[in-house]
């Protein structure tokens, strides 16, 4: 018997004095639990908040919005609850099954604002406050909203038809990826506001990679006076990267929103710039405002926005935001 | 299969089959929505028990709103399926119709009754234009239908592009004739209680096709078309008639999801109602009807809607993992049909 247990231990501390010190899984593993156990800083009482976002699934920017209000939750001990669906109907739907399940408060994109408006408003009457994140700035205040967090895509818009006259670009492809999203029709046509040159809009099916590429390589090869592309998500900017190398385009490819493949890319000089704006924070200030509106009866913003971007990112930022964005938070 | 198979019964004295008595215990193991049925109970079950919110009076209202948005759809669907023929144009089809209305109404700024009735008039068109293509090219109705299903899709964008500038329509609200088109197409109240229009417009639609399909000749037509066309039309069944009658029927039925999308949200979305017409599909099938046509029902549709709904809704209230959702949503499916083959299996040895 001891002579089992003396060569258990010989393997275990074996095992133990081969262990790599840095990196490897166990690092990641360390690390992502001391961000995600950020113990409930309050003892206010366990209350639900419930998001409903018109995301498509497995979306990488809606990833982070989550990541942020799931933070929030965990400091402000709340239990938290997510559903989403690209489509009008299916979303209205969802924030009422919410109401149903009275939850404590609501957090509700307004992508397509008169589908949301009877369930908001049902909301409200119900007793529970609505924030409105991300899109619908417009009517967030009108449908009884307490405040709205996000980027006002017009202003947004404008900032890149800015960026792209600074850049001495002409002729610009705007790549819209989410049909009949009013914020991404409003970037697109703010763009077209304040650049000189020429902008052009392409619909591609944004669930599909695949077309997204050939859609903009089509693009490129029939129209070579091109010399800017903006897509408006950070994955189809890589998609964008790809179709302007096998159409042999010279054209300078910027997006909307960030990622850390789009970080590489501004640090690598692929892509001219990027449009920030913070998706983390908007789910992180949903949930902590409706506990402070819980709380406290606090409400930030003055009956206007509150707004998280635009920010204009190019090569100089990208190393610092590489690192966060590798840990999906940005 | 054996040997021993016993002979005909004509020269044993047994009358003819055909005539014998069955009890209504068999009758009901035969019909084909009996699996859906256990299936759909089994769900109800499942989700009282594992989800608090789902029992509640308003969570249910919410379900049986959810289930009447696709069982609309899905009735002439199911007909459609007993008569041998898919629509993969469907789930566009309700957009473009409400579309045509909204459009129709806002810049001829005419009553929104018009635009309803244009609707009407452009939605069965293009119903009656699935058929006749259907029937004039003998082309499958799986390509037919695609390609309408695309050029729809395609139009829907273009033309609301065109006419409003926007992805989506200008607001119908404020115009003459909406309170009324909204209290007959989305919701009315009466004594303080909403009522949604879809789950009576479902509920008259399910019993308007089951009289059809088993009350009249036309249904009659209905199952000899997908039973068999060469022999349906040897014994005199229209059969392009039929098939182009149950286009325009799924096209009736677009027009009233259409309308109902227009006037409960006053806006349309041109890109919305790609994938829907899967689901349609799939409530059909769940509610027994064969993909190879001549077997279903209209009942059996709406059960399936109902479980459809119930699934949906239902792993909301449980509030499980919203990544896991479709995988969630397919492996209820899958077991509900798994559930209604074996039922109907049994009810087959028995009967």
């Amino acid at each position: 018997m001891r002579a089992i247990g003396a060569v258990l231990a010989a393997v275990l501390g074996a095992s133990l004095a081969g262990c790599s010190a840095t990196g490897g899984k166990r690092a990641e593993e360390a690390r992502r639990t001391a961000e995600a156990q950020g113990r409930a800083a309050v003892d206010t009482p366990r209350w639900t908040f419930a998001m409903v976002t018109h995301s498509g699934d497995g979306d990488t920017f809606w990833d982070i919005v989550q990541k942020g209000a799931r933070q929030a939750a965990a400091k402000d001990n709340i239990h938290f609850l997510y559903a989403h669906s690209d489509e009008a109907q299916q979303q209205s739907q969802l924030v009422q099954t919410y109401i149903d399940q009275k939850v404590d408060g609501l957090i509700v994109t307004l992508a397509k604002p008169e589908a949301m408006k009877d369930v908001v408003a049902k909301a409200t009457r119900a007793g529970i406050p609505v924030i409105t994140v991300n899109s619908g700035s417009a009517e967030s205040r009108a449908y009884g909203a307490l405040t709205h967090i996000g980027q006002d895509e017009t202003v947004a818009g404008e900032a890149v038809g800015d960026e792209l006259d600074r850049r001495g670009r002409k002729k610009a492809l705007c790549v819209l990826h989410e049909q009949g999203n009013v914020g991404h029709e409003q970037r697109c046509s703010g763009a077209a506001k304040t650049f000189g040159g020429d902008l052009r809009n392409l619909y591609v099916d944004g669930t599909n990679m695949p077309d997204v590429r050939a859609a903009i390589e089509a693009k490129l090869q029939t129209d070579p006076s091109i010399d800017a592309v903006v897509t408006l998500g950070a994955p189809f900017a890589d998609a964008a990267v790809q179709a302007k190398r096998t159409a042999g385009s010279e054209a300078e490819i910027d997006t909307f929103d960030l990622n850390a493949k789009v970080a590489a890319g501004l640090k690598a000089g692929d892509l001219g710039f990027a449009v920030d704006q913070q998706p983390y924070l908007q789910g992180y200030e949903a949930v902590d405002l409706l506990w402070l509106y819980r709380y406290n009866a606090d409400v930030l913003g003055g009956g206007r926005p509150v707004l998280t971007g635009p920010q204009i990112i190019t090569g100089k930022d990208a190393a610092e935001l590489q690192e966060y964005t590798q840990r999906g938070t940005r | 299969m054996t040997a021993t198979a016993p002979p005909a019964g004509d020269r044993t004295g047994r009358p003819d089959e055909r005539l014998l008595h069955t009890s209504p215990w068999r009758k009901l193991l035969g019909r084909p929505e009996l699996g859906s049925v256990v299936g759909a109970a089994a769900v109800f079950l499942f989700f009282s028990v594992v989800a608090d919110a789902f029992l509640r009076t308003s969570s249910l209202g919410t379900v049986l709103y959810a289930a009447s948005t696709i069982g609309i759809m899905a009735v002439p669907v199911a007909l459609l399926m007993i008569g041998g023929e898919f629509d993969l144009s469907a789930g566009v089809l309700v957009t473009s119709s409400a579309l045509v209305s909204s459009m129709f109404s806002y810049q001829m700024t005419a009553n929104v009754w018009v635009g309803v009735l244009v609707s009407l008039l452009v939605t069965l068109a293009i119903g009656a234009f699935n058929g006749v293509m259907l029937v004039r090219t003998r082309l499958p109705s799986f390509i037919i239908t695609l390609g309408t299903f695309l050029m729809l899709t395609g139009m829907n964008l273009g033309l609301t592009k065109l006419i409003s500038g926007t992805v989506s329509t200008k607001t119908v609200a404020d115009m003459e004739g909406f309170p009324a088109a909204k209290a007959v197409f989305a919701s009315f109240t009466v004594g303080g209680v909403d009522v949604r229009t879809t789950i009576l417009w479902w509920i008259g639609l399910v019993a308007v096709a089951t009289w059809i399909l088993l009350r009249t000749r036309f249904g009659n037509w209905i199952f000899a078309v997908g039973g068999g066309a060469g022999a349906a039309r040897a014994v005199g069944v229209p059969v392009s008639r039929t098939k182009i009658l149950l286009y325009t029927g799924v096209a009736f039925c677009a027009w009233i999801s259409g309308q109902h999308l227009l006037f409960s949200f006053d806006v349309v979305q041109s890109g919305e109602g790609v994938g829907n017409e899967l689901i349609y599909i799939i409530a059909a099938v769940i509610g027994g009807c064969l993909i190879t046509g001549g077997y279903g029902s209209a009942i059996g549709s709406a059960v399936g809607a109902f479980i459809f709904g119930m699934t949906s809704k239902g792993i909301v209230y449980a509030q499980w993992n919203p990544d896991w959702f479709t995988f969630f949503l397919g492996a209820m499916l899958l077991l509900a049909a798994l559930l209604n083959a074996w039922v109907r299996k049994r009810a087959e040895a028995t009967a």
